[in-house]
């Protein structure tokens, strides 16, 4: 008997505060755009929050809210962007995202170490170890901290000790961008037009060509050869102008130390071993 | 009127919830970060107690107590206090979504909160009255507010303070709650009921 009052009573309580709350849910409801789940059901899920917002779902809720561009998510592509502009109706500018670029050519062969470094393999790590190891302390440490940040396998670490970037696999996310304890990764418009000089130094000539056989020296001689003006020394570097350049290469063949490098053929590891292996040829007949 | 005022005194300093208890100490650590979710926490928590001691304590006396049912107390107890908890929750996210959101994980919390059952049990064993009872429990969850909001405060300039590594974080957030909780120890034997 007891038993039974006992399920009753609670039985009863229970249903009372369940009818309760099923009204209250009812009357408080929230109502929430459809749209909103609709958007982020085509995201890609990474939420590596390349877009500026806290994950996907914040996203989504902006692009429908109209703070911000379908476009702003650069891992999805246009795939992406064109599906989210048929769910929310609107037109879009095609969004060809931005690619990874290294501004460093001091590959192990070219670029001096001030002392054998022997700790965990990791830029930050090795870049807080008095300065770092590399002689040039802006250039790469090529201990692929960018490489191990992409998570589309765009990056990977050459033999030479510099990242190499997959232009057709680089989705433009930026995470390496803000990995890089040097900040020598730069997104830049996709294609391969136009010219670049490929160093983030800002010490002086002098000083630059002791450490690097590669680097900026400041010398303006690219500024005085471009017939397009698309040259300007920002302090010690110089800094090509993508949207000037008309790619004419009148600037590479004039670069001293030979900073600049078409987007079209960047050094790959195979050159660096190469050009390598001849300057010590050249050194040993001399 | 001399009990009812002892009571909020006794509640809110000599016998707090927080500090001389032990109830709640996982909001009273998770939510102390910030002054705003601190204050939003404070308030679904008063509400919540007022609320849940109310509804148990008249549960108990017309329902339970009549039935002889007394041993379905801390069942009926918790179904008390998880429904208002989803109360808290639904009216929370219509009325101020920031709060909503700035609560987080921690409005549910609140029904697994042990310092809300305790203030119900509490209610009822100590034979109060209707009336002190709910004055208990607001006493009761605004010590808990005090506590809340006091720590918040002090972990807001803490951010700011140079420490040792070591300490950063949980350590100096618990040697604080210990160096608060023997301060109010001060309090201590100034008032019974």
């Amino acid at each position: 008997m007891l038993i039974i009052y006992a399920i009753a009573a609670l039985g009863l309580i229970g249903l009372s505060f369940g009818l309760f709350l099923a009204i209250a849910a009812r009357v408080f409801a929230v109502e929430t755009d459809p749209r909103i789940e609709a958007v982020k059901e085509i995201l890609p899920a990474a939420n590596c929050g390349a877009c500026g917002y806290a994950g996907c779902a914040k996203f989504a809720e902006a692009v429908v809210n109209g703070d911000t561009d379908p476009g702003g998510c650069i891992p999805g592509g246009e795939d992406v962007v064109n599906e989210i502009a048929d769910v929310l109706g609107i037109e879009v500018s095609s969004t060809a995202p931005p690619v990874a670029t290294v501004f460093c050519v001091g590959d192990i062969y070219k670029a001096a170490d001030r002392f054998i470094y022997d700790g965990v393999e990791d830029c930050t790590v090795a870049d807080q170890m008095y300065g770092g190891f590399k002689a040039c302390t802006y250039g790469c440490l090529g201990l692929g901290n960018c490489a191990r940040a992409c998570p589309f396998d765009a990056i990977r670490m050459g033999t030479h000790g510099l990242p190499l970037v997959d232009n057709e696999k680089c989705t433009g996310c930026g995470l390496c961008v803000k990995e890089c304890p040097r900040n020598l990764i730069q997104m830049l418009p996709p294609g391969i037009e136009g010219h670049l000089v490929l160093c983030s130094s800002q010490d002086r000539g002098k000083a630059v060509s002791k450490v690097c056989e590669v680097g900026c020296i400041a010398c303006k001689a690219c500024i005085k050869a471009c017939p397009q003006e698309a040259i300007e020394m920002d302090g010690k570097l110089a800094v090509i102008d993508l949207e000037k350049c008309n790619d004419c290469g009148d600037c590479v063949e004039k670069c001293p130390p030979g900073t600049i490098h078409p987007r079209s053929a960047f050094p790959s590891e195979k050159e660096a071993k190469a050009s390598a292996a001849s300057a010590e040829k050249v050194s040993e007949s001399a | 009127m001399e009990k009812l005022l002892s009571i909020i005194f006794i509640y809110i300093f000599v016998e707090n919830f927080v500090l001389h208890r032990f109830f709640g100490i996982c909001p009273f650590l998770g939510v102390s970060r910030k002054m705003e979710t601190a204050i939003g926490m404070s308030m679904a928590v008063i509400f919540v107690m007022t609320m849940a001691t109310l509804v148990t304590w008249l549960l108990h006396t017309f329902v339970l107590v009549p039935n002889n049912l007394t041993y379905l107390q801390i069942v009926t107890f918790i179904l008390v206090i998880a429904s208002l908890v989803q109360l808290v929750e639904i009216f929370l996210r219509k009325i101020s979504p920031t709060l909503y959101q700035g609560l987080g994980i921690f409005l549910p919390l609140i029904t697994t909160n042990c310092a809300v059952m305790a203030v119900a049990l509490l209610a009822v064993r100590q034979e109060f009255s209707l009336l002190e009872a709910v004055v208990f429990a607001i006493a009761a969850s605004l010590g808990f507010s005090l506590a809340l909001i006091i720590m918040a405060g002090i972990r807001e300039r803490l951010e700011l303070a140079n420490m040792p590594d070591v300490l950063q974080g949980s350590a100096v957030t618990l040697i604080t709650a210990g160096i608060l909780s023997m301060a109010f120890l001060g309090f201590q034997g100034m008032l019974t009921l």
